[in-house]
């Protein structure tokens, strides 16, 4: 059986497999995905950012429990750093997630970020897509622990999560451009360790500064460890789903994600290319040209794409 | 490329992870991709997530002297899942003729205390993708 057979049959392994091939950049995924593609399109795809240790595995946990008890089908696609010096990573997010691993309504995949920035990794985009083809109502997408300018999940995902907790910096942090503008939903997680309302207040004071746009992120104050915060983000994330429906944002976000979607294809294509180039002959001779300074890196690289362009 | 993708499980009730950890972060160093599950797993949840994860190896750490129950019992639920050719490794405090036992029963290689780390990297670097999948 095919692993595509196997992902319509419901099998977990099919799925799995199905990852593993994108992760590692094997050319039967490319032909796998092209088979799912048309089936991707149904599941509401949520990305949970912030920095790390705010609580976003734990958030995803209680959500996936509350998402199960509404009668959904769940997918996690939990994303860690990969060490640039070893190539290896530790992907911890499983632990805060207790025995939803034996939830059969419940697919959990870990993956480490491999080299890409901004949160997510080149094969973070087409998981989803998997996942949404094996049938998950609702994909949560948690980010490797994000930076200001870690903004690359919203453009995949159809509801941005931003989890923050208290103590990490005053109301400049909240006015600062980046990942905080692009949140559907914030929530200031931990808020038994005090000062969780200033951290609220400062950043329903940002959001007032800004343009109104047709949907205000609502801030909201959890301890997700204690499972008192669930039900709410769940609602919220529900009616910001009916939000992008009715307002026919929807077609617009799939629009964007169409785009990034393609935008990364082309960007690993291109890095495959660059990395073939850099293990050929000419390569060297190119360093040294740039080495004694006979030439610019810019006009170096020009020149390296153009020989390997006529040597198609 | 493919890489290395490790399950470090702690099966059973007891608490201590701190050779878990070890052995995780020596294998990351190692440039494989590592997923811990936390402790206090059933054998059930471990083998679900190495099915989900894909992982080529699941590194048991036990503790607590189960091991004769826990460890057959992850082996035999890989093998009835079709996950038979997934290594199996131990650690832990396990007596040697445990050890024998254990082996018999498809956990690869026991690793007790003391071991160097570069033993526990090499013998996964090595046998990872080498066992046939048998059905049981």
């Amino acid at each position: 059986m095919s692993l595509v057979e196997g992902l319509r049959n419901g099998d977990k392994r099919a799925v799995a497999k199905l990852i593993s091939l994108i992760e590692d950049g094997d050319a039967a995924a490319t032909a796998a995905i092209r088979e799912i593609y048309s089936m991707t399109g149904k599941a509401h795809v949520v990305g949970v950012s912030g920095p790390p240790g705010t609580g976003k595995s734990t958030l995803i946990f209680r959500l996936a429990q509350e998402f199960r008890k509404r009668g959904k089908k769940v997918g996690i696609i939990a994303v860690d750093p990969t060490s640039p010096i070893s190539g290896g990573a530790l992907l911890g997010d499983r632990v805060r997630m207790g025995d939803l691993a034996s939830d059969e309504g419940v697919f959990i995949r870990s993956m480490g970020t491999r080299g890409r920035l901004g949160g997510v990794s080149a094969a973070t985009s087409d998981a989803i897509n998997v996942l949404d083809a094996y049938g998950s109502d609702i994909i949560f997408v948690e980010t490797a622990g994000a930076g200001q300018t870690d903004v690359e999940v919203s453009d995949l995902v159809h509801t941005t999560v931003v989890v923050v907790m208290p103590g990490v910096g005053d109301e400049v942090q909240a006015l600062k451009a980046g990942l905080f503008e692009v949140a559907h939903i914030f929530v200031v997680n931990k808020a038994d360790l005090g000062d969780a309302d200033r951290v609220a207040s400062d950043l329903s004071i940002m959001l007032e500064l800004g343009e109104q746009g047709d949907w205000t992120p609502p801030v909201l104050t959890a301890v997700a460890l204690r499972g008192e915060a669930e039900k709410e983000v769940a609602d919220f994330l529900e009616e910001h789903l009916t939000h992008l429906r009715e307002s026919g944002r929807m077609e617009e976000k799939k629009r964007r994600r169409a785009e990034k979607e393609l935008m990364i294809a082309i960007s690993e294509s291109v890095l495959e290319r660059s990395l073939a180039l850099s293990s050929g002959r000419s390569f060297m001779s190119f360093v040294d040209e740039v080495l004694e300074k006979r030439m610019s890196p810019r006009e170096a690289a020009i020149r390296l794409l153009e020989e390997s362009h006529s040597g198609d | 490329m493919k890489k290395i993708r490790v399950l470090i499980a702690k099966p059973g009730l007891d608490g201590h992870d701190r050779g878990a950890k070890v052995v995780a972060r020596a294998l990351r160093d190692a440039g494989m991709e590592v997923i811990y599950t936390g402790i206090q797993k059933t054998p059930e949840d471990i083998v679900e997530a190495a099915i989900q994860e894909d992982v080529d190896a699941v590194g048991l750490s036990i503790l607590s002297g189960a091991h004769m129950t826990l460890f057959p019992r992850v082996t035999k639920l890989l093998r009835k899942r079709g996950m038979g050719d997934v290594l199996v490794v131990g650690g832990g405090i396990i007596p040697p003729k445990d050890a024998l036992e254990l082996k018999k029963a498809g956990v690869a290689e026991v690793f007790g205390p003391g071991t160097p780390l570069n033993t526990i990297v090499d013998f996964i670097e090595k046998n990872v993708g080498k066992k046939p999948d048998v059905a049981g």
